[in-house]
């Protein structure tokens, strides 16, 4: 296992790096971060000249590549270039909106993986029963969701639903926007209340997308183990249902979904991406589209390495995890 | 299972010659892409998908000939409600929200469409090649689909998109070039069990060329699993295109999508609840009834499924 995941890991050196050499050419193509420069008054062509040189960008692009590259590896992830930025940092800004977004997207997560599991399993078990009829046609109209539309709706229903508490005498609990830089103050009883207000809306949004995979996906297995033989066997062999369901199905189904859990990851990032944009916090999304508007090339290949290693390393953890579950499968 | 094994003999065993013949004159004369039809026209819920998906072609391509309103009009007045005159409002502009609409739906039906086509194209040519020739070849495609796999497709069209000017064809060959990977997988796998059957030896024994093979003798075999996920494609496209244009990434006015449409109205949401849900309803029906489209393909392609799929 130790050998197999140090041979995955040295072979994903060589990807990520024609990953990173393909991205740094895609966005050094992809536009002049000096174009905007040279229409503000004042500006001469020798100061343009001078900007160039200073960003590097008179030197040709295997060259800047490795210059990037070499001071990215070393912990120097540039400067942001962008108009109005005040020269920012590219890493502190990055792991912020990492932060921000991971807090999000495992909570969501972890929802929706649970409820999605335990949908999909009771709806196998009583298939074609209302429950399964309802679960399977909320789950293929949640997939056939864009989420965008998700977000605003839930985001909408909140503010009504705080408007409600407040003709009601209570506070507003539920916030429409990011959490605060500092953190939440207060008693311990302010806290939870803050935090839960804050973070409850974009969790539902979210977790309504990827619920709907988990419970069809988790449907879908379940449904193919109690109709394979060694159930029939359990069964016949007098064991109660629950524990035929359990023991022997249950553990079984849960091989896909749990790969699924870790191959999901692009799909709920660019999920992420659309929530936080919906409800404003500064997140990895708020930042890629900050960044590509302002055409920002350092932000942006940072925000890229970032993810694409973290792509890697869920897509890793996948193929380990299902070799860990499932012995029948040999890792090597 | 006892039980329709004996239905079947009974079947046979009561059959009198006459209608038995009559009965295999009827089975023989059905090709399989009959068969496959038949299967389909009788799935009611792909039927009724089928219905809504021409209503909004229409829509989206004859209603702008119909409707008194262009796209670009501008009214006198901006955030009309809902009347006789504009059944769905203007917006903020004084633009009727209903010609909007149309021009939005054609041009995300364009992009889903020409995103669907091209990824299909290039997955299945790449997936069978793959599949097919195994060795060195194999390898270099395959790593160059885990290479486009680990970049966020969102992020690299947003790149594109805004070096290249946001036309609405730019976003679709952007999608297109990070929508095939699923189904080059799928394609390759399929070959690669489909490449040892006797009638592919049969037809390299003929001296057939790799290109007469591929297209000649594979893809047909696969044209079951090929046309659904093609559908599958054209869903993900609509509410990938959509999100992208949302994010003010994608398709840039004066061009429109739903996503732009969406966009520019979900500020109203509480105030002028329609200008949110008329393109939403067009956006999930459309994305809805080509899912359910393909789900009827995958049933009427292989009915083996049904039993254990939803």
């Amino acid at each position: 296992m130790i050998r197999y995941i140090i041979r995955r890991l040295l072979i994903s050196i060589p990807i990520l790096l024609i990953g990173s050499f393909a991205c740094y050419v895609l966005v050094a193509t992809a536009g002049n971060p000096l174009a905007e420069m040279r229409f503000r008054p004042g500006v001469t062509e020798a100061d343009l000249k001078a900007a160039e040189v200073a960003l590097g960008l008179d030197k040709p692009v295997f060259i800047r590549y490795w210059n990037w590259l070499t001071d990215f590896l070393s912990g120097d992830w540039g400067q942001s270039i962008a108009l109005g930025q005040a020269k920012t940092a590219v890493f502190p800004a990055v792991t912020d909106a990492l932060w921000t977004t991971g807090r999000l997207v495992i909570g969501a997560e972890l929802l929706a993986l649970t409820l999605g599991v335990s949908v999909g399993v009771l709806a196998a078990v009583r298939q074609y029963s209302i429950f399964d009829y309802l679960a399977t046609s909320t789950a293929f109209l949640m997939f056939s969701m864009p989420i965008f539309c998700v977000a605003v709706i839930v985001k909408n229903y909140g503010i009504q639903f705080n408007n409600v508490l407040e003709s009601m005498g209570l506070d507003r609990w539920l916030t429409t926007a990011g959490p605060r830089p500092g953190g939440f103050s207060g008693s311990f009883g302010e806290v939870i209340f803050k935090y839960t207000g804050t973070f409850l809306l974009p969790t539902v949004a979210l977790m309504l997308i990827s619920f709907a995979a988990y419970s069809r996906f988790e449907r879908a297995s379940m449904l193919e183990i109690l109709h394979s033989d060694f159930v029939r066997t359990a069964r016949a062999k007098g064991i109660s249902q629950s524990r035929v369901i359990f023991k022997h199905a249950f553990r079984n189904a849960l091989i896909p979904v749990s790969t699924l859990f870790s191959l999901n990851f692009g799909a709920v990032l660019s999920g992420a991406i659309i929530t936080e944009t919906v409800f404003g916090w500064a997140g990895m999304g708020t930042l890629l589209v900050n960044s590509v508007r302002q055409f920002d090339p350092p932000m942006l290949m940072g925000w890229l390495a970032v993810t694409a290693t973290l792509i890697v390393l869920f897509n890793l953890i996948a193929d380990v995890v299902y070799g860990i579950l499932d012995p029948r499968i040999r890792l090597g | 299972m006892a039980n329709i094994n004996l239905a079947a003999e009974g079947g046979v065993v009561n059959s009198a010659p006459g209608s038995g013949s009559h009965e295999f004159d009827a089975a023989k004369t059905r090709t399989q892409g009959q068969l496959v039809l038949r299967r389909f026209l009788r799935h009611r819920l792909a039927m009724v998908s089928l219905g809504v998906f021409v209503f909004l072609v229409l829509f989206a391509f004859v209603g702008p000939f119909v409707w008194t309103y262009d796209y670009e009009d501008v009214t006198s007045k901006s955030y009309q409600p809902m009347s006789g005159t504009h059944p769905l409002g203007t917006t903020q502009v004084g633009k009727d929200m209903l010609a909007l609409l149309m021009r939005g739906t054609a041009y995300s039906l364009q992009i889903a469409l020409i995103v669907a086509a091209l990824a299909t194209a290039i997955g299945v040519t790449f997936g069978a090649l793959a599949g097919y020739l195994r060795g060195f070849i194999d390898t270099v495609l395959m790593r160059l689909v885990d290479l486009l796999l680990i970049i966020p497709q969102i992020a690299v069209a947003a790149i594109v998109v805004k070096g290249f000017s946001g036309s609405w064809y730019v976003v679709a060959l952007v999608l297109a070039a990070f929508a095939w990977m699923s189904i080059a997988r799928i394609t390759r796998g399929e070959t690669l069990s489909l490449a040892q059957r006797e009638f592919i030896e049969a037809a390299r024994a003929c001296g057939a060329s790799t290109p007469r093979i591929i297209f000649k003798h594979l893809v047909p075999n696969m044209i079951g699993s090929i046309t659904v996920n093609a559908t599958l494609a054209i869903a993900a496209a609509v509410l990938t295109e959509a999100a992208l244009s949302f994010l003010g990434l994608g398709v840039q006015p004066p061009d429109t999508s739903l996503g732009v449409i969406v966009l520019e109205n979900y500020g109203q949401f509480m105030n002028r609840p329609w200008l949110f849900w008329g393109p939403f309803i067009v956006l999930v029906s459309l994305s809805l009834a080509v899912n359910f489209i393909g789900d009827g393909l995958r049933d009427a392609f292989d009915p083996r499924q049904t039993k254990v799929r939803a």
